[in-house]
């Protein structure tokens, strides 16, 4: 319970540092900090345009796609309080019900008939059948580390003990950075604000999507953000009182918004045939992670 | 007794009369005896899967001694998957076939096969003596060769017939190399002799039996490399004979890989690891090439081999799980395979009979130039949308179930596995997750070009969804599918009896799900109800939110282009020209083109054809060579038949002579041995 009120309060601040960031940092006031709230809000309260060419499955796939991400969303435990679903494996059905919204937002994209939106819903996909195997490398390594299989119970028991654990849990961290970049489109893999259709990957699968479809779609993106920001913050929890934890936690969910809006503000977007490369590097560095596991938990002969 | 001989005589009769029939009485009567023919069998089938098995000997004759027939909890699931897709595809076929009802004779011989398809099949789960099972099982390999066939006056079917026909002798081949070791060893050809040889014999001579069989089976399951003609047979089959081969007959092959673990007690390990790395192969390369097939049943064939893949992968795992003595690992890998077989076979025959419908409808299946059938086929396109979901072993249905059981054996294996086991835990992981990024890709693919969008092609004849009654058997099926995903438990009940011949434990130890119900199933079907309720929540949210607002259709955004075509859209090709270019290293694409040259291009065109890699060292190398090899002897096959009786008189003495040559060359060799 606790992290589903935090994981939204921290989405609805997330975007809005990430954007407040990138006006500084390019010597604009920018907008508020609640701005993609209000955005949102707005989107929920207007009409809706869709293709002549879509059909139903344009209609149901931003619902099916936002309630894939808040499903997900349940499974991310905070700290020692589980998430309001909790299994062994959870984190199976969490990678499975994330791709599950995926299939939606591309099979939506696909329906309005739009070469561009085509273009975007290939990429996705191809981005997302590289980034998989690394989520659940890494979660393997940190199931071997604690001997637990559920989000919960691998958070809790992953005492950051020796040095190289901590060099473990700060190489998961750069994964599990690495996955949101991806999962969100956000740069160096997909510029969000790009003015260029044939450059973008999530965005121009949205295209013809609007009023509370689209609405749902980027609440769905900012509370993706503070789902892998919640991961990569338990990563460190342990076994911290909740009157630090929770300070910390946004403390946290604003400083990796900051990163965000930094790595946006000073870096250029990759060439797209250079995102594969991109993504197997992750797919290494979990690799890494699980040979570190391995000699952590004494099995490397 | 008397249920065998009903067994036997009521699709004897029917094969009798059928050629008799009006087209609807052949219908109705190939159709009821699969129905009465299902029903015996599931009897005796849940009876054994709660506990009672069937055994009966037949006297069999002087050759074969008694034959023996049993059904266990092993052959009762099987039993129970081939019926259902014997009743669903029986049922869809019978509709799918009246577009061929001007060819009475070639209906005739169909019908009679089909039921001699479902006969032997369910035999081949029954029988315990090596000859019966191997004439059924010839049986069965003709009979699927024919129907495959139906189609004869095409080049392509009749081509992918014979390379089927061969390949399956090829694999009879193998199968009665194994046979007739034990026979000989032992004298006997019952199946028992087979575990008692093993048993007298443990080692590589109990090794290298198993491998025989395993290659016999594994070519009919269609494990890489024994995958060739899979993906041309499937294609030409009609609609209901290419789901019923995709989702049962291969897994006959199956059955028998499961059914000879159970007699040949090998070292589990050795042959675990083994059926490991090909199951894994499998998987990843039958997903990557399903993703460059323009034709939608040649994509869905190597989808099979993929999760073909999938349930090696279980085997592999419960094996491993058996030599290394993890109760729950080979639970868990048995478990998944068995479960993972029952989820392919609903899923994939459910893609093949709305690809049939597809067809049916368009008269094509080149994906490029379909689209849009979404708005003329509604129910098809949302029955091959939930399989496609399923496939991909998306939550909530069924493929996700064993997906996570399976998922779930090798992270509990990870908790008492050393270095080298934990890195092909890694692999293993790895190969899964990339599975299952490959089908998404795949299915996106396939769903997305196939019925979305504008259509890419006019066809001049109206574009219909089938009838009522053609779509009735595929609900059936989604039901199952969905059911499957919700409430698995009622389903893993079942399975407690069939997992429990291999681990010969009492309870389907569950351990890594701690307690004794299935607990973490019954989460994942909580976890799953979630989901639907808030989608079917927020629907309602949507619907009662826009029922004041405007809602406007416009033509699709276009950046400003005002004129877009059809041709603009993303074709297949263009959606998966990343990845082939990314990985085309492991793929062999054959292009013809043309390209646009000069001030004022005239015509200009690109075809691929992706080819596989893998038939083309293994299968055309071969081959050719030994055309060539046996090129030189053409000078025997004169068209003189002098010489051809010659030839005959030759091989009769000759033969007449082995036996007499062996006695000398034995009285020389004694001679020898006396100096």
């Amino acid at each position: 319970m606790l992290s589903f009120l935090l994981i939204i309060l921290a989405a609805a601040f997330f975007t809005g540092i990430i954007i407040r960031t990138k006006s500084i940092a390019s010597g604009r006031k920018g907008p508020g900090l609640f701005q993609p709230i209000k955005d949102v809000i707005r989107l929920f309260k207007k009409g809706t345009v869709y293709s002549e060419t879509s059909s139903f499955v344009f209609r149901i796939a931003p619902t099916i796609y936002f309630s894939s991400v808040f499903v997900a969303m349940l499974v991310v435990p905070f700290g020692q309080s589980k998430g309001l679903i909790s299994f062994n494996g959870d984190f199976i059905f969490f990678a499975y019900v994330l791709g599950l919204g995926k299939f939606f937002s591309i099979i939506g994209a696909m329906d309005t008939g739009s070469s561009f939106e085509g273009m975007g819903a290939s990429r996705e996909a191809l981005y997302s059948m590289f980034a998989e195997p690394a989520f659940f490398i890494l979660m393997g390594s940190l199931a071997l580390l604690t001997g637990h299989t559920s989000f919960q119970e691998i958070f809790a028991t992953l005492h950051l003990g020796s040095s190289i654990t901590y060099a473990l849990g700060g190489l998961a961290a750069l994964v599990f950075l690495m996955i949101a970049m991806i999962e969100n489109s956000r740069m160096p893999l997909d510029d969000p604000k790009t003015h260029l259709e044939l450059t973008m990957v999530h965005e121009v699968m949205i295209l013809d999507n609007s009023g509370f479809d689209l609405g749902l779609i980027l609440t769905a993106g900012y509370l993706k953000f503070a789902i892998y920001g919640a991961i990569i913050f338990n990563l460190f929890s342990g076994t911290i009182s909740y009157g630090y934890a929770i300070p910390m936690f946004l403390v946290v969910q604003a400083f990796l918004a900051f990163v965000v809006g930094m790595i946006e503000s000073f870096m250029a977007r990759f060439r797209m045939n250079h995102n594969a490369q991109f993504i197997v590097v992750l797919s290494s560095v979990s690799l890494l992670i699980f040979f570190g596991a391995l000699l952590v938990s004494g099995k490397f002969i | 007794m008397n249920l065998v001989w009903s067994f036997i005589l009521i699709p004897f009769i029917a094969i009798c009369l059928i050629p008799f029939l009006q087209l609807k009485g052949k219908a109705i009567a190939v159709y009821g005896t699969v129905s009465m023919i299902a029903i015996l069998t599931n009897y005796l089938a849940i009876q054994a899967l709660t506990g009672q098995n069937f055994n009966m000997t037949l006297p069999g004759s002087l050759i074969s001694g008694p034959i023996n027939l049993q059904i266990d909890a092993l052959s009762a699931w099987f039993i129970l998957i081939i019926n259902f897709g014997f009743i669903t595809g029986g049922f869809y076929g019978l509709f799918y076939m009246k577009t061929y009802a001007d060819q009475p004779k070639n209906l005739n011989l169909h019908g009679i096969l089909f039921v001699l398809l479902q006969a032997s099949l369910l035999s081949l789960c029954a029988i315990q003596n090596s000859i019966a099972f191997l004439i059924a099982w010839e049986i069965m390999a003709l009979s699927a060769f024919l129907s495959i066939i139906f189609e004869h006056e095409k080049v392509a079917t009749i081509k992918a017939g014979i390379n089927y026909l061969i390949q399956s002798h090829i694999s009879i081949l193998f199968l009665m190399i194994g046979f007739i070791w034990v026979a000989g060893k032992t004298g006997s050809y019952d199946f028992s002799a087979i575990h008692s040889y093993s048993l007298a014999h443990p080692g590589p001579l109990s090794l290298i039996l198993f491998l025989f069989f395993f290659i016999g089976f594994a070519i009919k399951a269609g494990f890489v490399p024994f995958h060739t003609w899979l993906p041309y047979a499937h294609p030409a089959a009609p609609a209901h004979i290419s789901g019923i081969m995709s989702g049962i007959l291969i897994k006959i092959g199956i059955f028998g890989i499961l059914r000879m673990l159970l007699l040949i007690p090998v070292n589990y390990t050795a042959i675990g690891s083994l059926i490991l790395i090909i199951s894994l192969i499998s998987g990843i390369y039958g997903v990557m090439l399903a993703i460059l097939q323009h034709n939608l049943k040649k994509l869905l064939a190597y989808h099979s081999i993929e999760n073909i893949g999938i349930i090696g992968i279980g085997i592999g795992l419960g094996c491993i799980g058996l030599g290394i003595n993890n109760p729950v690992l080979s639970s868990l890998g048995f478990a998944g395979a068995l479960l993972h077989t029952l989820n392919h076979s609903l899923f994939k025959s459910l893609l093949f009979f709305t690809a049939g419908n597809v067809y049916q409808a368009t008269h094509t299946l080149d994906i490029e130039k379909l689209g849009g059938l979404v708005k003329k086929m509604p129910q098809t396109s949302i029955l091959f949308l939930i399989a496609a979901l399923a496939i991909c072993g998306l939550p909530p249905f069924n493929g996700f179930i064993s997906e996570f059981i399976l998922y779930t054996g090798l992270y509990n294996w990870i908790h008492n596995a050393q270095m080298i086991s934990l890195i092909s835990i890694v692999f293993i992981v790895m190969g899964l997750a990339f599975i299952g990024g490959l089908a998404l890709m795949c299915f996106t693919k396939a769903f997305g070009v196939v019925f979305l969008g504008n259509p890419r092609h006019t066809f001049h004849h109206e574009v219909k969804e089938v009838s009522g009654f053609q779509l009735a058997p595929l609900y059936a099926i989604a039901a199952l599918i969905i059911i499957i995903g919700l409430f698995p438990k009622l389903f893993l009940d079942l399975l407690i009896k069939p997992v429990q011949l291999f681990t010969g434990l009492q309870q389907l130890p569950f351990v890594a799900f701690q307690g004794n119900g299935l607990e973490v199933l019954v989460s994942v079907s909580h976890a799953s109800w979630y989901l639907i309720g808030l989608v079917l929540i927020l629907l309602g949210l949507r619907k009662w939110l826009l029922r004041n607002r405007t809602i406007t259709v416009m033509p699709t955004w276009g950046c400003g282009y005002t004129a877009p075509t059809a041709k603009i859209q993303y074709t297949a090709s263009s959606f998966v020209k990343t990845y082939s270019k990314l990985f085309g290293m492991f793929f062999l694409i054959f292009k013809k083109e043309k390209e646009v040259q000069g001030i004022f291009p005239t015509d200009a065109h690109l075809e691929t054809k992706p080819y596989d890699k893998i038939e083309k060292w293994l299968i055309d190398y071969p081959t050719v060579n030994f055309k060539l090899f046996l090129d030189r002897f053409r000078f025997f096959q004169n068209g003189k038949l002098q010489f051809y009786i010659l030839y005959g008189i030759i091989f009769i003495i000759l033969i007449i002579s082995i036996p007499l040559l062996y006695d000398k060359a034995i009285q020389f060799i004694e001679f020898l041995k006396q100096l």
